[in-house]
C-alpha cells in the first residue's frame, strides 16, 4: 500500500481487497465480547476535522481505540484552526505532537494532499471537499461484498461485473469520485446518472458511463448509491426545485420496484428523507444504510492496522 | 521460500517422522485430558492449523469422534508487528461450542523464542475463558525468551539462534518434512 | 551618461556579428572592427543582440505588499531578465486608480533605475468595476500614463467597459482587459476539464475568457478604440481575436511564458505554483497559443510578474495566492517554447518581446530595432548556454514562486544596457 490513503486510486486491487479481506477478520471479532485488541497500543491518530462530521469522526476514533491507539481529537472549532492557523502551522503542531497518522476532514480539495509534505505520519484522506473521501468508498464496497458475494467464498474476490448505479450531484460529491476508482479498481461496471448540471465537465474520462435516465439504469443494477443532495445547489440553479428533482432523480417505492429482485439501495448519508431517496425506501429491508454505518469500523480498523500495524516500509 | 534441495538445507524430519511424531502426540492428549474430555484444537495459522486438524483426525480414529478443532490468528497481539510489513490477517475459527470452560491446546509448527504463543494467549483471553491451555508443537528449537513451555513435542531440534527452521506439509506445500538451514545474514529463522 | 561601450561581435537579433559602440545613451554606430577609442570594450562573440525588452504585465506590487516585491526587487529582476522598461499593474494597495499613486510609482522605478516603469492606471477606482477612476489625470501626471487595467479582475460591466474604451481615446490610451466572465468563475480553481474534474476543484471555463473577449472586440470595434487582451490562454480566444483583428479592428493580445509552456497537468498534485489566473489550460491551447504568437494573432509576450511570499502559497489550493514570478525566466522560456521549436527566430523574438509591446504600451524610447541613432536600449543573451534548472532562490525577486522551479531551461541573459548603462553585466547587475 501508499504510505498514505489520499485518493481511492492510491489502492490497486490486491491492497483494495486486502482490506476488505481484512476487514472481514476483523468484523467477526466485532461478534465477540472483548472487543479491543492491542496491535497499536503506543500509536497515536490525530482526528483532524476541519468540518463538521460526528459520524465520520467517530468512525475513525472507535476503530482507532479498538486497536488501543491512543486518540487525539483537534477540531477545528475553538482550535487555534478558528483564530486563522493555517494548516502548515497546524500541521507542524501535529508533528510535534508526535502523529503517527492524521485523519484529515477538510473543506478544500487537495488539504490532505498537502499536509503530506509536513508530517512525517501517514494521512489518511476523511473527506476533502469535492474531492474524495476513500474510506467511504471501501466501506461501501465492503457492504457491496457483503450483500452480493456471500459465503466464505468472497474472501479474495473483487466485485467483478457487479452493476452499481449512483445517482445525484456527482458533480460535489467525494464520496462519488472515490466510489468511481474503487470500484473499477475493483472490477465492478459503474453508471453515473444526475442531471446534466451536477453531471462533472469531464466525466467521458473517468473509469465509468453516464446518463440521465434513471428508471432505465435501475432495471440493470445490482446496486443502487442514491448521493445526497445539498439544499444550496438549489439556489445556484442546478435544478429547478427540490419537487422537480424528487420526480425525476429521487429513489421512492415504484422506482424501487424497477429493480432487480436481489438489488440493494445504499446512501453515504446523511439523508435528505422526502429528497432523494423516500423514507420507506430508506427504511426497507433493501437499504444497507445502517450496515454502512457499522461496517464503517470496522474498514477503517483494517485501514489503521494495513498502515500503522506493520513496519514503516524500508525497515522491514 | 528455500526449495527443499537448496544450498545448505538438510531434513531434520521425515514424513513418516512427522506422522509418527503426531500419532504420539495424539497419544499424550488423550492420556493427559483423560480420553480427551472437553479438548478443543486451535492451530495457530499456517501450518499450525493443518497440524490442528491432523491432530484431530488421529484422536477422532482413536476415540470414533474427532476432537473440535478451529483455528486461532495471532497477528494483532504480535508484539512485533512493527519490525514487519503489516500482515494480512488469518481467519480465527472457534468451534460451536466455543473455549468457555474446556481445555485448549494450542497447535503451532514450531516453537522458537514463545512470543507468538505468547500472543496467542492474549488472543485466546479475547475468546473466553478456558478451563486450561496447553501446548502441542511439532518442533521445539529452544531459543526463548519468555517463561513458556510446550506440553507435547513432536522433536526437540537443538539449533543455533540463527539458523532457519522450515516446516513444510503437504496442505500447504505438498509434501511433508522439516527442513534446517543456514540464516540468510542479518535475518533470524523461524 | 558618461557610460561608453563597445560590444564587439555581437549577433543582432540573431544576424551576422557586429560591432555596437554604445555612447550618450544612444547607439552611435555599428560596424565591424571597431575601434575602442576610450570605450569599455566588452566581448559579445557568441551573444546575440536584443533591443531591451518590454513588459507590458508586471506586478510589482509597491506600495503596500512589500512583503512580496518592492519596485527596487522587481525591476532588479526585470533588468536581470533582460528588461529594459516594465508596466507595473495597477492592483497595489492603495490601488493606482490615482495621479498621486502612480506617480509614486513611476517615481520609485527611476530612482532604482534598474529599467523604465510606467504605471498602468487602474480603469475603476479601486478596481471595484463602478466607477470610472481618473483616467484623464493619470495620463496627464507626470507618470503619464496610457495603460489601463484592472487586471485581477475583469470590467465585466459592459456600459462601463464601453465608456473606458471610448473615454481614453481622447489621450491615446489602451483599456487592457483581464478577461474573466465573474460569474462563470465563480469559486473556480483550475481549467474546467479532466484534471480538474478527477481533483475535485471547480472549474474555470475557457468560455468565460472567450465571452468577455468576444463582447469586448464588438466593443472595440464599435466605438473604434484600442482594446488590449491581457494574457490570452484558450485557443478559443485565439480564435475571436484573429476574427477580430481580421475585420481591422484595434485589437491586441499578449500571452505570457507560462501559458506557452505548461499545463493544467502540472496541478495533479494540488502543487500551489502552478495555481494561477488565467490557469493553465492544455496541451491544445498551449499548441494554439504558440501559433497564434508566430502568425502574429497574439502580438507579444508579457509576463504576468506575479510575486508572492512563502506563505501565500504553503497552504490548501483553494487558499492559495494566483500567480508566478516570470520576469527572470520569460525569455529563456521563450527560447525553448517559441525559438527551440523552430517557431520564431530571434528577430521574431525582439517583435514579440519588444518592440510591439513598446507600440501597445506607447512607450518612447523602447523597442526600436537596434540601428545607428536609436536609444541605447538592448540585451545581450547566450542563446548558446545549455539547459541548466532554474532556481528561484537565485534570483532577485524578493518572491520565489516560479512555477519553473527545477524545469531546465536554455539559455542565459548576459547584459543588459539602459541608454547606454549597463544595468546588467555578465549575468549580474551592475550595483
Amino acid at each position: 500500500m501508499n504510505r498514505h490513503l489520499i485518493s481511492a486510486a492510491d489502492l490497486d486491487r490486491d491492497d483494495a481487497i486486502g482490506i476488505l479481506d481484512t476487514a472481514e477478520e476483523l468484523a467477526r471479532a466485532e461478534g465477540r465480547p472483548i472487543r479491543k485488541l492491542p496491535t497499536l497500543r503506543g500509536l497515536t491518530v490525530v482526528n483532524l476535522f476541519y468540518e463538521d462530521s460526528t459520524r465520520t469522526r467517530t468512525s475513525f476514533e472507535a476503530a482507532a481505540k479498538r486497536l488501543s491507539a491512543d486518540v487525539i481529537n483537534f477540531s477545528a472549532k475553538g482550535s487555534s484552526v478558528a483564530k486563522g492557523e493555517s494548516l502548515k502551522d497546524t500541521a507542524l503542531t501535529l508533528e510535534a505532537m508526535g502523529a503517527d497518522a492524521v485523519v484529515i476532514r477538510h473543506p478544500a480539495s487537495g488539504a490532505p494532499r498537502r499536509l503530506t509534505d509536513w508530517v512525517s505520519g501517514r494521512v489518511i484522506n476523511a473527506g476533502d471537499g469535492t474531492h474524495e473521501h476513500p474510506t467511504q468508498a471501501l466501506l461501501d464496497a465492503f457492504t457491496m461484498r457483503q450483500r452480493l458475494a456471500g459465503g466464505p467464498d468472497r474472501h479474495g474476490r473483487g466485485l467483478d461485473g457487479v452493476r452499481v448505479t449512483i445517482v445525484g450531484d456527482v458533480l460535489h460529491s467525494r464520496v462519488a469520485r472515490s466510489n468511481v476508482l474503487l470500484l473499477a479498481t475493483l472490477g465492478a461496471q459503474v453508471t453515473l446518472v444526475a442531471p446534466p448540471t451536477l453531471m462533472p465537465y469531464a466525466v467521458d474520462t473517468w473509469p465509468c458511463r453516464a446518463g440521465y435516465d434513471i428508471d432505465a439504469e435501475l432495471r440493470k443494477s445490482d446496486v443502487v448509491m442514491m448521493l445526497r443532495v445539498q439544499q444550496e445547489r438549489m439556489s445556484a440553479a442546478y435544478f429547478p426545485t427540490v419537487r422537480e428533482y424528487r420526480r425525476r432523480y429521487g429513489l421512492d417505492s415504484s422506482r424501487m420496484a424497477l429493480l432487480p429482485e436481489h438489488a440493494i439501495v445504499m446512501h453515504p448519508g446523511p439523508m435528505n428523507r422526502g429528497v432523494e431517496i423516500a423514507a420507506e425506501v430508506a427504511d426497507s429491508d433493501r437499504s444497507t444504510i445502517v450496515a454502512q454505518v457499522a461496517n464503517g469500523v470496522t474498514v477503517r480498523m483494517a485501514v489503521l492496522y494495513l498502515m500503522l500495524g506493520g513496519a514503516a516500509e524500508g525497515s522491514a | 521460500m528455500p526449495r527443499r534441495d537448496g544450498e545448505g538445507w538438510k531434513a531434520v524430519l521425515t514424513p513418516e517422522e512427522i506422522r509418527r511424531a503426531l500419532t504420539r502426540i495424539s497419544h499424550e492428549i488423550l492420556e493427559r485430558t483423560h480420553g480427551g474430555e472437553g479438548i478443543v484444537l486451535l492451530g495457530i495459522p499456517t501450518r499450525g492449523v493443518y497440524l490442528a486438524r491432523r491432530l484431530a483426525a488421529r484422536i477422532g480414529e482413536f476415540e470414533g469422534a474427532p476432537a473440535p478443532v478451529g483455528s486461532l490468528d495471532v497477528t494483532l497481539h504480535r508484539d512485533d508487528l512493527r519490525l514487519r510489513p503489516a500482515r494480512a490477517l488469518q481467519r480465527t475459527q472457534v468451534p460451536p461450542d466455543g473455549v468457555d470452560g474446556k481445555t485448549v491446546v494450542l497447535v503451532d509448527d514450531v516453537l522458537f523464542s514463545g512470543r507468538t504463543i505468547r500472543a496467542a494467549l492474549d488472543a485466546l483471553n479475547d475468546l473466553g475463558r478456558p478451563r486450561a491451555v496447553q501446548l502441542a508443537v511439532l518442533v521445539d528449537r529452544g531459543h526463548r525468551e519468555l517463561p513458556i513451555r510446550a506440553d507435547y513435542v513432536g522433536k526437540n531440534l537443538p539449533t543455533a539462534y540463527r539458523e532457519k527452521v522450515r516446516v513444510r506439509l503437504a496442505e500447504t506445500d505438498g509434501e511433508d518434512c522439516v527442513l534446517l538451514g543456514p540464516a540468510l545474514p542479518g535475518q533470524v529463522g523461524k | 551618461m558618461s557610460e561608453e561601450w563597445l560590444v564587439k561581435g555581437a549577433a543582432i537579433v540573431g544576424g551576422e556579428p557586429r560591432d555596437i559602440r554604445l555612447k550618450d545613451g544612444i547607439i552611435s554606430e555599428i560596424g565591424t572592427g571597431l575601434a575602442a577609442a576610450g570605450a569599455t570594450v566588452l566581448d559579445a562573440a557568441g551573444l546575440i543582440a536584443l533591443p531591451g525588452l518590454v513588459d507590458l504585465h508586471t506586478h510589482l506590487r509597491e506600495p503596500g505588499r512589500e512583503d512580496a516585491e518592492t519596485v527596487e526587487t522587481g525591476t532588479r529582476a526585470a533588468a536581470l531578465g533582460g528588461f529594459t522598461a516594465v508596466h507595473a499593474m495597477a492592483n497595489t494597495e492603495p490601488v493606482a486608480d490615482t495621479a498621486g499613486v502612480v506617480e509614486q510609482v513611476w517615481r520609485l522605478g527611476d530612482q532604482a533605475g534598474y529599467v523604465d516603469v510606467r504605471p498602468v492606471g487602474a480603469v475603476t477606482v479601486g478596481l471595484g468595476g463602478k466607477q470610472l477612476a481618473e483616467l484623464g489625470a493619470m495620463a496627464d501626471s507626470a507618470a503619464r500614463v496610457r495603460v489601463f487595467s484592472d487586471d485581477g479582475f475583469c470590467v465585466a460591466d459592459p456600459l462601463l467597459m464601453r465608456r473606458a474604451l471610448e473615454y481614453v481615446k481622447a489621450f491615446d490610451g489602451v483599456i487592457a482587459q483581464h478577461a474573466q466572465e465573474p460569474r462563470l468563475t465563480e469559486g473556480a480553481q483550475l481549467n474546467e476539464g479532466e484534471v480538474a474534474s478527477r481533483l475535485g476543484l471547480a472549474g474555470w471555463p475557457a468560455a468565460a475568457e472567450e465571452a468577455i473577449i468576444a463582447r469586448d472586440c464588438l466593443l472595440a470595434a464599435h466605438v473604434d478604440a484600442a482594446l488590449h487582451v491581457c494574457h490570452v490562454s484558450t485557443a478559443g480566444s485565439v480564435e475571436i481575436i484573429r476574427w477580430a483583428k481580421s475585420k481591422g479592428w484595434r485589437v491586441t493580445a499578449e500571452v505570457t511564458p507560462h501559458h506557452l509552456l505548461l499545463t493544467d497537468d502540472l496541478a495533479g498534485d494540488y502543487d500551489t505554483r502552478f495555481k494561477v489566473n488565467p490557469p493553465l489550460r492544455t496541451r491544445g491551447d498551449v499548441e494554439a497559443l504558440r501559433h497564434a504568437l508566430r502568425d502574429g494573432t497574439i502580438d507579444c509576450v508579457a509576463t504576468d510578474h506575479a510575486p508572492h511570499p512563502v506563505e501565500a502559497k504553503e497552504t490548501e489550493w483553494a487558499a492559495a495566492a494566483n500567480g508566478m514570478t516570470g520576469l527572470e525566466t520569460a525569455l529563456r522560456v521563450v527560447h525553448k517554447a517559441m525559438v527551440d521549436t523552430g517557431l520564431l527566430d530571434w528577430a521574431g523574438v525582439a517583435t514579440r518581446m519588444s518592440i510591439r509591446p513598446a507600440a501597445i504600451g506607447r512607450v518612447s524610447g523602447h523597442g526600436n530595432p537596434l540601428r545607428e541613432g536609436a536609444p541605447a536600449n538592448l540585451t545581450l543573451y547566450d542563446a548558446a548556454a545549455g539547459e541548466t534548472p532554474v532556481d528561484p532562490a537565485a534570483h532577485a525577486s524578493k518572491s520565489r514562486n516560479s512555477p519553473f522551479a527545477g524545469l531546465p531551461l536554455p539559455g542565459r541573459v548576459h547584459s543588459t544596457f539602459l541608454r547606454g548603462t549597463a544595468t546588467v553585466l555578465d549575468g549580474k547587475v551592475t550595483r
